[in-house]
Parts: C-alpha cells; sequence; structure tokens
C-alpha cells in the first residue's frame, strides 16, 4: 500500500522534524483507566509543556502568547500530533472556540488576562450558547443579563455543555434587550464559572459517560469590563467563534487509528477472514475513498488559507462530511464484524473502542450545528441559495413564544 | 502536495474558459452532434492553437512541456462546458500512449502532429464489455516477413470512427504488444456505435488482416497500466467540470423558480441536494488535483489517486447531473434543455474506463486488501 507522504504538504520540514522529536519525547500516552482527578492533572501538565515548548497557539500573536506562525506550521503540527493519542481533550473549546474569539473581539485587558493562562493549561474554558429551547435557532436563547450599576446579573439555563465540569471560565451568551429582535438583543460575556451563582450538573451522554452539562445561573455577578466584543453585538460575536468552531472541528486530525478509519476497519477484514469477500472489498474501497477525498479536501483548504484565502463557510463542508463519514464506516463496521460488533469477549478491548466509537458518532452530526444546519448554511452562504422565509425575524424578542412563535396577543 | 493551483495553472483556465464559451456555447455544441465529424473542427483547431493539445508532450516533440496538473484544467474546462471534442481520445490516451511506449521513431513522427491537432489519434483496447484487457484481448497480431498484421474487434473505441491513428494493443505470440494502425489502413472496418452520449463517439474497430507497425515497448501492459491511470485522471477532471457546471445552472433555476410562492432553493430538500452536490464537488477537486499532482510528481503514488479518482468523482458527478434534471422538473426533462446532455455525458463517463464497482475493486487491490 501506497501512503502519501504528508510531509510534502509543508514548506516546513524542519519545523514538522522538531515536532515530530518533540512529541516522541514528551507525549504522555494513553492515560485510559486512570482516575479523572489525575487524568485532568497530567493533561494539564502536557499542555504547560506544550506552551513552554512553543508549540501552544502555534497561529495566534505572538503579543498575547502565541507563536505568530502561520497555517503551515499549524499543520505540520496537527499532522504529527493525530500520530499520538494527545490529552488535549480539557482544552479543546478553550483553544480551538474561545481563545480565538477574545483574540479577535477581546479587549487589551481581556487578552492580557486570559490568552496566556489559557495557552498554558492553567484556566479551563466552556462555551455557554445552547439552552433547552435554543438549539440550532441560537439567538432564541432566554438566559437573561441585566445591567446593575458596574455589574451584570445572570439567570438562566444552558445545556449540553462540553467541559463545564472542569471550566475556570466560560464564553455566555445572553439577552440583554429583549425589546429588539432575536439577533439584535443579544451579548456575549466572559464568565467566571466559581462565581457565586453557578451550578454544573453533569449530564450522561449516550455512551454513558459525562462529557457535558447543564448550568444553571442564579443571579451570577459578571463585571462590566467581562462584555466580549459589543454590548447588543453578541450575535456577531458568536458567529466570530462559530466560525472559528467549525474549521476547529472540521479540521480535527481525528487519531489515525480511530476504530472507524479505513486502515483500522480493513485490519479487521483481514482477521475476520473477510477481506477477500467481493462485497466487503467493495465497501471498503468506497470507505477508503471517501475518508482519502475529506482528508485531501482538508489539506487543500488548509493550503489555501496559508496562500490567504481563508476557508469561510466551506468549514460547514468539512464538518458535515465528517459526520457522514463516520456513518458509512458504522454501516462497513457492520459489514465487517457481523455480530461481534455487537457481542464480544471481555478481554477484547477493541469490541469496546468499537461499541464506544458507534455509540459516540451521532454526537457529530449534532454538537456544533447539525447536519442539516451545515447544509442550510453551504446552500445559504456559499451557493447564494435563497433563505427560508422567517416568522420571527423585526419582531421584538419580547413578543415570541418559545423563542420562535409570536404570542397570542401581542402587538 | 500541492492542491491549489498557481496562477498560470488559474490563467490557463480562465484562457480556455474563455473561448469555449465563444466558440463553443451550448447551441454550437447541439448543433454539431447530429453531423460528421460529431465535433467542430473549428474548436478543435482553436484548442490546438491555444496550445492546450500537447500540454504534456515535451517542448522537443512540439509539445507544451506543462504537465498532468496543467491538462487536467483543460480536461475541466472541456467537462463543463460539455464540448465534444476528441481530446480524451487524442491529448490523452494516444498521447500518453506514445510517451508510456519506448518506441523513439513513433514519438517523433507523431507526438508533434498529435500536439498540433493535425492529427487525431486514440487507443483501442477494450474489447467485450469495455473492460481493458492487459493481454491484448482476441486480437491477434501475426508477423510475415517483418510486416505485422492484425485481426479482431475492439470496441468501443474513443473518436475511433475518425481518429486517424489508431494505438492498439494485440496478442503477439510472445504476450501483448503495441501496434499503430493507420486509419485508412486496408482491412480496417470502423462502424460508428449509437452512444448514450451524443456528445461523445465511440466506433467498433475491425482488423481483418490489417496492416499495423509494431511499436518498441520494453512491458507493453505496465505501459497500459499508466495509460490508463493517467485517463482516469483526465476523466475525472472532466467529470469535476461537469459538476460543477451542473450545479451552477442547478443553484441558479432554484433562485428563480418560484412554487406555492418562494423560489424552490428556499426548499431544505432541494437546498440540501445542492449542499450536497457542493460538498462532492470540493471532494471530487481535491481528489483530482491530488491525482495530477501525482502523475507530475509522485508515479508511485498515482496507481492509487487515479482508482480513487475514478472511485470517487464517477458516480458523484452521476449524482450532480441527477440532481440537475430533478430540480428543473418537467423542463429539466425536455429535450430543449441542457439537463439530459450533462445526465448523458456524466453516466457514460461513469462507465467509460471500467464499471464503478471495477474501480473500487481495483482500488481494494491496489491498497493492499
Ligand atoms: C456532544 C455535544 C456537545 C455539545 N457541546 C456544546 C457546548 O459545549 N456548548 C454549547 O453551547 N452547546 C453544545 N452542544 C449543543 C449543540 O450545539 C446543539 O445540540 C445543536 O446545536 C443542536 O441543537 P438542539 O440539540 O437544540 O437540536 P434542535 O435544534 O432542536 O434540532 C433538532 C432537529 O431539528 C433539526 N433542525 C433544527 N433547526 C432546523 C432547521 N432550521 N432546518 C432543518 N432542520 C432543523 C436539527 O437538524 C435536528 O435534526 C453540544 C451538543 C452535543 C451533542
Amino acid at each position: 500500500m501506497t501512503v502519501v507522504d504528508e510531509t510534502q504538504e509543508t514548506p516546513t520540514p524542519e519545523y514538522r522534524r522538531a515536532v515530530r522529536a518533540w512529541l516522541a519525547a514528551h507525549a504522555p500516552g494513553s492515560l485510559a483507566g486512570l482516575p479523572a482527578d489525575e487524568q485532568l492533572r497530567r493533561s494539564r501538565e502536557f499542555q504547560a509543556a506544550l506552551y513552554d515548548a512553543g508549540y501552544a497557539g502555534i497561529t495566534w500573536p505572538e503579543s498575547v502568547g502565541g507563536q505568530g506562525l502561520g497555517q503551515a506550521e499549524q499543520q505540520a503540527f496537527s499532522d504529527e500530533a493525530a500520530e499520538h493519542e494527545l490529552p488535549l481533550y480539557p482544552f479543546m473549546i478553550g483553544m480551538g472556540m474561545c481563545g480565538p474569539t477574545v483574540v479577535d473581539l477581546g479587549t487589551d485587558a481581556q487578552r492580557d488576562r486570559y490568552l496566556r493562562p489559557l495557552l498554558r493549561g492553567e484556566e479551563i474554558w466552556c462555551q455557554l450558547f445552547s439552552e433547552p429551547g435554543a438549539g440550532s435557532d441560537v439567538a432564541s436563547l432566554q438566559s437573561r443579563a441585566v445591567l446593575d450599576g458596574d455589574r451584570w446579573i445572570l439567570n438562566g439555563q444552558k445545556v449540553w455543555t462540553t467541559n463545564a465540569q472542569f471550566a475556570d471560565f466560560g464564553a455566555v451568551l445572553a439577552r440583554t434587550d429583549p425589546d429588539r429582535p432575536k439577533h439584535a438583543g443579544l451579548t456575549m460575556f466572559i464568565v467566571d464559572m466559581h462565581a457565586p451563582g453557578v451550578t454544573v450538573r453533569p449530564l450522561k451522554d449516550m455512551t454513558g459517560r459525562s462529557p457535558f452539562n447543564e448550568v444553571y445561573f442564579d443571579d451570577v455577578e459578571i463585571p462590566v469590563e467581562n462584555v466580549l466584543g459589543e454590548i447588543g453585538g453578541g450575535w456577531h460575536a458568536a458567529v466570530t467563534m462559530l466560525g472559528h468552531e467549525r474549521v476547529s472541528i472540521g479540521s480535527a486530525r481525528r487519531p489515525r487509528r480511530s476504530p472507524l478509519e479505513f486502515t483500522s476497519l480493513a485490519e479487521r477484514a483481514r482477521a475476520a477472514g473477510v477481506d477477500t469477500d467481493p462485497v466487503v472489498r467493495d465497501r471498503l474501497a468506497e470507505l477508503y475513498a471517501h475518508e482519502r477525498a475529506l482528508a485531501l479536501l482538508n489539506s487543500r483548504i488548509r493550503q489555501e488559507t496559508a496562500a490567504g484565502r481563508p476557508p469561510g463557510a466551506r468549514g460547514s463542508v468539512l464538518k458535515l462530511a465528517g459526520a457522514l463519514q463516520l456513518r458509512r464506516a458504522i454501516e462497513v463496521a457492520g459489514l465487517v464484524s457481523g455480530a461481534d460488533a455487537i457481542a464480544w469477549d471481555p478481554s477484547d478491548t477493541s469490541g469496546d473502542e468499537l461499541a464506544l466509537a458507534i455509540n459516540a458518532a451521532p454526537s457529530s452530526s449534532i454538537a456544533g450545528g447539525t447536519n442539516e444546519v451545515q447544509r442550510n448554511i453551504i446552500g445559504e452562504r456559499i451557493l447564494g441559495l435563497p433563505k427560508e422565509p422567517q416568522v420571527d425575524r423585526d419582531v421584538p424578542f419580547r413578543e415570541l413564544a418559545v423563542g420562535t412563535q409570536r404570542r397570542e396577543g401581542t402587538r | 502536495m500541492t492542491l491549489v493551483p498557481d496562477s498560470e495553472v488559474e490563467e490557463l483556465r480562465a484562457a480556455v474558459r474563455r473561448f469555449l464559451g465563444d466558440k463553443a456555447p451550448s447551441e454550437r455544441v447541439r448543433a454539431v452532434l447530429d453531423g460528421d465529424p460529431g465535433h467542430d473542427p473549428a474548436v478543435w483547431s482553436g484548442l490546438a492553437a491555444q496550445g492546450v493539445l500537447g500540454l504534456v508532450v515535451p517542448e522537443e516533440l512540439g509539445g507544451g512541456g506543462a504537465g498532468h496538473v496543467e491538462r487536467a484544467v483543460v480536461a475541466e474546462e472541456l467537462g463543463r462546458a460539455l464540448t465534444p471534442a476528441p481530446f480524451l481520445a487524442s491529448a490523452v490516451l494516444a498521447t500518453d500512449a506514445l510517451l508510456a511506449l519506448d518506441d523513439e521513431p513513433a514519438r517523433a513522427e507523431f507526438l508533434p502532429r498529435l500536439a498540433t491537432g493535425e492529427l487525431v489519434g486514440t487507443v483501442a483496447v477494450a474489447e467485450c464489455g469495455g473492460e481493458w484487457d492487459r493481454t491484448g484481448g482476441r486480437t491477434t497480431a501475426t508477423a510475415a516477413d517483418g510486416r505485422w498484421e492484425l485481426t479482431g474487434v475492439k470496441t468501443p473505441v474513443l473518436a475511433g470512427d475518425t481518429a486517424g491513428l489508431v494505438l492498439v494493443l494485440a496478442r503477439t505470440a510472445d504476450g501483448p504488444g503495441w501496434f499503430a494502425v493507420d486509419g485508412a489502413a486496408p482491412g480496417l472496418t470502423r462502424e460508428r456505435l449509437s452512444t448514450l452520449d451524443p456528445t461523445r463517439r465511440l466506433a467498433a474497430l475491425r482488423f481483418d488482416a490489417t496492416p499495423a507497425r509494431h511499436l518498441a515497448s520494453a512491458d507493453p501492459a505496465a505501459a497500459l497500466g499508466t495509460v490508463a491511470d493517467l485517463a482516469a485522471v483526465a476523466l475525472a477532471a472532466e467529470q469535476t467540470g461537469l459538476m460543477q457546471r451542473a450545479l451552477e445552472l442547478t443553484v441558479e433555476y432554484a433562485t428563480l423558480r418560484v412554487q406555492f410562492g418562494r423560489p424552490i432553493g428556499s426548499y431544505q430538500a432541494v437546498k440540501h441536494g445542492c449542499a450536497d452536490v457542493y460538498s462532492a464537488w470540493e471532494h471530487a477537486v481535491s481528489v483530482v488535483r491530488h491525482a495530477a499532482w501525482a502523475a507530475d510528481h509522485d508515479r508511485a503514488e498515482l496507481p492509487v489517486a487515479a482508482a480513487l479518482a475514478q472511485t470517487y468523482t464517477g458516480p458523484a458527478a452521476f449524482t450532480a447531473a441527477t440532481a440537475m434534471v430533478q430540480y428543473h422538473g418537467g423542463v429539466g426533462y425536455t429535450w430543449e434543455h441542457d439537463a439530459h446532455l450533462f445526465y448523458k455525458r456524466a453516466k457514460s463517463a461513469e462507465q467509460l474506463l471500467g464499471s464503478p464497482a471495477g474501480h473500487r475493486a481495483r482500488l481494494a487491490e491496489r491498497l493492499g486488501l
């Protein structure tokens, strides 16, 4: 089997060699099986080591503690990182979404205060957008912040908040002016997750793990200097962050040997002796074609970004394709493994890994914007197709019920 | 690996697009389909004048000395415009075959003429079922007094009815061999086939003790493999061009056509279908650029890259064309509209170099499965 030498993608072979050597010496290996506290401690240690070695915030400006390097270096790092199982999960939201938004929209004081500790793994962030009644339609959220002297008072409930269980800060989106239409009356704040009135309750996801949470805000005080962006400019801030989110989700390199990748499934097919079955071979080849096409599209978009053409809404293509690829892979996994995919010897950890991957797959079709929402974005923002009629445009939020319906008897 | 074309390549694309827009718009494409030779000689000579027929031919042989990246861009534009022209037969198959063989005199004789378009070449390999047989199939080549003769049937052959130079893979006593046959040779019967795709002519060629010139080749079967891989790349490029244009026209229509008081493109069934085609097109472009890059810079990677290109783009382009017909409704099913030309070209291209299942089987094999 020929494998493309990804080093050819980047004009920075020396940088890549240095990354490779550093990771080989410092990657801590799998933390599976360790107690949660210990995992978090080791994760923080590793993030700090990354920072000290100059591999945190590679594309962030030097003035905020980043490296001020380009996409080529970021790409080289991501490629090399994909060879390891790095414990970077706790910092994913801060590094991929909140941090870049503070870089873009933060005041100098905010950048000074928050970015370095984030890069060093000292402070963990979460993103508090979704609410029970406002997921895809984030702008219909109900959480309220009211100005009271030199502080804002926040009340409301958020849900599915990834990493809130160990977050120190959150980027929270709240309604600050219910008299304006729903997109116009929002403001983004930096909230201290340890402040009085913040309650975090773990939620179990369908894999049985609890990576996300419900978060309640009861009269939580937020200093005025913690507005991120403009008062009333929350939607712009959210769109900025969602742009970073799509790119960071869409272009994240999964560890190469995830159980739903072609190579792993081909190995399973060999082990099960079904690799000569023409149907299995046909489906595996098709799976490879889609997997490789997505990898090549990722490389191409990164090369274009490096050449000065940012991906914009095309991040949605990557995100959507990644989610669809998992569905395809699960079908092939069933074909390859048959009954072994549903029952296996308890000593066979690869059975557990496959089961976890199958059970976790739906999250990629929902989190960070559902497949349907990604298709809307592609259709409207890239292809310029007409938007759907909106019943709630230009209507003051307080006249809307459940976020989207005009209340009876108003107007 | 470079997946972003440089400005020279983009200029080439713009020039070809401009030329085809001027000289080969849809009305002109339709006008030439029924006559002979089934394409527009003025377009062919115009392409030759732009220097795009010999892009992969070395300069000393009258070519452009460029590469597959450049040729893929031209193929993409020809696919976008559905241009009927023997480009794939002559500038791709015949040219690549001469370059893959080891016959210096034949190269010197034919390549300059192929590059100027004065000579149209093609390759005749397929026999039953359209699959390419590395053994030469049932077409036999026999030598008497140092003169070779071919007997057998090759079908379907691209531009086989008009090509002046036919490069044939035939079976000799010592295994497969390559032969050059003059389009006007005695004992050669050329029968135009009925085709699904009216924009691309195919013919059956019957050889009956037809005189042929044996072409030197150290490894004729390996040369065929290279020719097939490079053709897969060029065809995939054409397919991405087709997808892009089909989507553009569909989006345009979905924006204008109103039903139930709304443009149809505001309905998610339509919008999401278009989004999926767009997504597939972005993938296809990446796959094709990678394959063209491999053809120029990493021949060890080419077999996988080429099989990948056909595995991905063939079905994707047909899906795009099907969506085009569907979202144009009755208009799309009407002869006057171009949608059916996209549909037929896409279906035919999907099968032209072997079935999608065949490409997937090749890919599996090349991946070491
Ligand atoms: C693992 C995971 C982690 C998450 N982490 C975070 C986090 O850290 N922070 C955070 O703020 N949120 C987080 N979320 C929430 C996530 O952003 C939302 O779940 C998501 O945006 C969808 O919203 P919803 O769940 O309310 O579904 P809904 O919006 O109610 O959607 C339900 C269904 O309706 C469809 N639908 C909705 N609107 C449309 C439309 N306009 N057109 C067509 N179909 C539509 C959807 O596609 C979906 O199929 C996370 C979710 C998951 C699964």
